[in-house]
């Protein structure tokens, strides 16, 4: 952690308790003044990753010899879909932050993570529909696999409509959390789905306890892809957390000057 | 246990006496599983196949129908408010009137599935499996649907809303209810493991869903 309470100008000389990470950043503004500087070098190196991962995907990997070229669209369709379910995992955990611990910035986080992980969602459905064409013969089953995932994008909508339909919006937020943690229950249903029912998608082939069981060919490209796809998350999420600051800071100061509006006019009206 | 029982009674007592609710809900299942048959065609084998899952389908559309009435009178004459101030904790008091919505609007479902299996010329073997999945099943429904009820008594257009929330949270119950029919179709020793997913699935929503429900009635509260 890069500021420590005493830089500040207006630390005060009596010595401070020592403040755990989470507790510092729960300061918006300590916040801001981090991700100032971090969200710069997340987005290069989430466009330097990617851009390597793409270069490997096109010229390095190799076509499969079942498969051909279209096993390329694992390489875009698989890190979709371990960030559409950490979306909701952050989301999940940002919720549990604000119902027991009240941190300010879990919502924050919570709102900005929902339409990023739901976007990836959708992306790991469009491109395993687009891939299961040519190797199931359709785009769509009704697998275990496939359904979690659908509905776990639905679970992302039902949060999205949700807040947007409280107009308090402190109300919202609890609302908006309790429904995420209730939620949770999707990602061990998505995750053993393949090991639970026979389906047509194939089960874990990367995360597993005797090592993956993928050739190096393909799995490098595809963990460039994946690390690439994690900082353009997190590069999103904090541009989406920065962004919701300072549309709640704007809210605060119209409601500031509407307030001191209405105060002058009582005060001109109570003089005249 | 004693305030349990009498919430438990007082809401009983409002669906049966207030009429109508139930009305509804039976005749929205009634009017949804007569559509189906015109949208398909009169084929009795085709009807035969799929009838369980459209007399489920139906029973889920009709119960999320009913599930505003769990909290909203409450809520809007201002009888929720002085539940959370009294002795029983809102947990109990949320499951308490989630057990009402089961026994009043759940449970006539499920026994209303057999009669409307005539109109989709339904297997004699499959009411009992029917009946009895609809009735293991249909405490999860009014379960985690008074957590969608309890989440929507202040937002805008909260009936279509409720419809998105809710419905996800359904699907391993209608996935497993299911199952346990088309699998003691095939075999009768096949009915057990489903069946017994789907109790589980009841029995864990009742444990915890109160809680959530609880969580979401007193953010209204604040």
């Amino acid at each position: 952690m890069a500021m420590s309470t005493d830089t500040r100008p207006d630390a005060p000389s009596a010595p401070v308790p020592a403040q755990t990470w989470t507790q510092r950043l729960a300061n918006p503004t300590q916040f801001m003044k981090l991700s100032d500087w971090l969200l710069p070098i997340l987005s290069v190196l989430a466009a330097a990753v990617i851009g390597y991962g793409t270069y490997l995907t096109f010229f390095v990997a190799p076509p499969d010899y079942q498969q051909g070229e279209t096993v390329k669209i694992m390489f875009v369709h698989v890190p979709s879909a371990w960030l559409g379910m950490m979306g909701y995992g952050l989301i999940a955990v940002s919720s549990f932050g604000l119902l027991v611990f009240r941190h300010p910035l879990a919502d924050v986080s919570a709102k900005a993570a929902a339409p990023i992980g739901a976007a990836f969602t959708l992306l790991a459905l469009v491109t395993g529909s687009l891939w299961g064409k040519p190797m199931w013969g359709t785009y769509w089953v009704w697998d275990a696999r496939l359904t979690s995932v659908l509905i776990l994008f639905f679970l992302y909508l039902g949060l999205m409509a949700l807040r947007s339909s409280i107009d308090d919006e402190a109300m919202a937020a609890k609302q908006t959390a309790v429904l995420g943690l209730v939620g949770v229950v999707i990602l061990p249903i998505i995750k053993f789905s393949v090991d639970w029912w026979n389906t047509l998608h194939q089960p874990a082939s990367v995360v597993k306890l005797d090592g993956p069981a993928i050739h190096s060919s393909i799995l490098v490209p595809l963990l460039v892809n994946a690390i690439g796809f994690s900082l353009l998350f997190f590069a999103l999420h904090m541009k989406g957390m920065r962004n919701e600051i300072l549309r709640r800071r704007v809210k605060a100061l119209r409601l500031a000057e509407v307030e001191r509006a209405s105060h002058g006019r009582e005060a001109a009206t109570a003089a005249g | 246990m004693n305030g349990f029982m009498t919430l438990l009674k007082r809401d009983l007592a409002l669906a049966v006496r207030e009429g109508g609710a139930l009305g509804t809900a039976l005749g929205f299942y009634l009017i949804v599983v007569a559509l189906m048959p015109l949208g398909l065609g009169p084929d009795l084998n085709l009807l035969t196949r799929i009838a369980p899952g459209i007399l489920w389908v139906a029973l889920l559309l009709a119960a999320l129908l009913s599930l505003p009435r769990i909290f909203e009178a409450d809520h809007d004459d201002g009888s929720l408010d002085i539940l959370a101030l009294g002795g029983l904790p809102l947990e109990l008091a949320a499951a308490a009137k989630s057990l009402a919505h089961w026994i009043s609007t759940g449970i006539p479902l499920a026994l209303m599935a057999p009669v409307l299996g005539i109109l989709l010329n339904l297997e004699a073997r499959a009411y009992p499996l029917v009946v009895a999945t609809m009735l293991a099943g249909t405490p999860a429904i009014s379960f985690l649907g008074s957590i969608g009820a309890a989440l929507t008594l202040n937002a805008k257009r909260g009936g279509l809303l409720l419809a998105l929330l809710v419905l996800p949270l359904y699907v391993p119950t209608l996935i497993f209810g299911i199952s346990a029919i088309s699998s003691a179709m095939l075999s009768p020793d096949g009915f057990a493991a489903s069946f017994l997913i789907l109790s589980a699935i009841s029995l864990v929503s009742v444990a915890l869903a109160p809680f959530a429900a609880a969580a979401a009635l007193r953010a209204h509260m604040q």
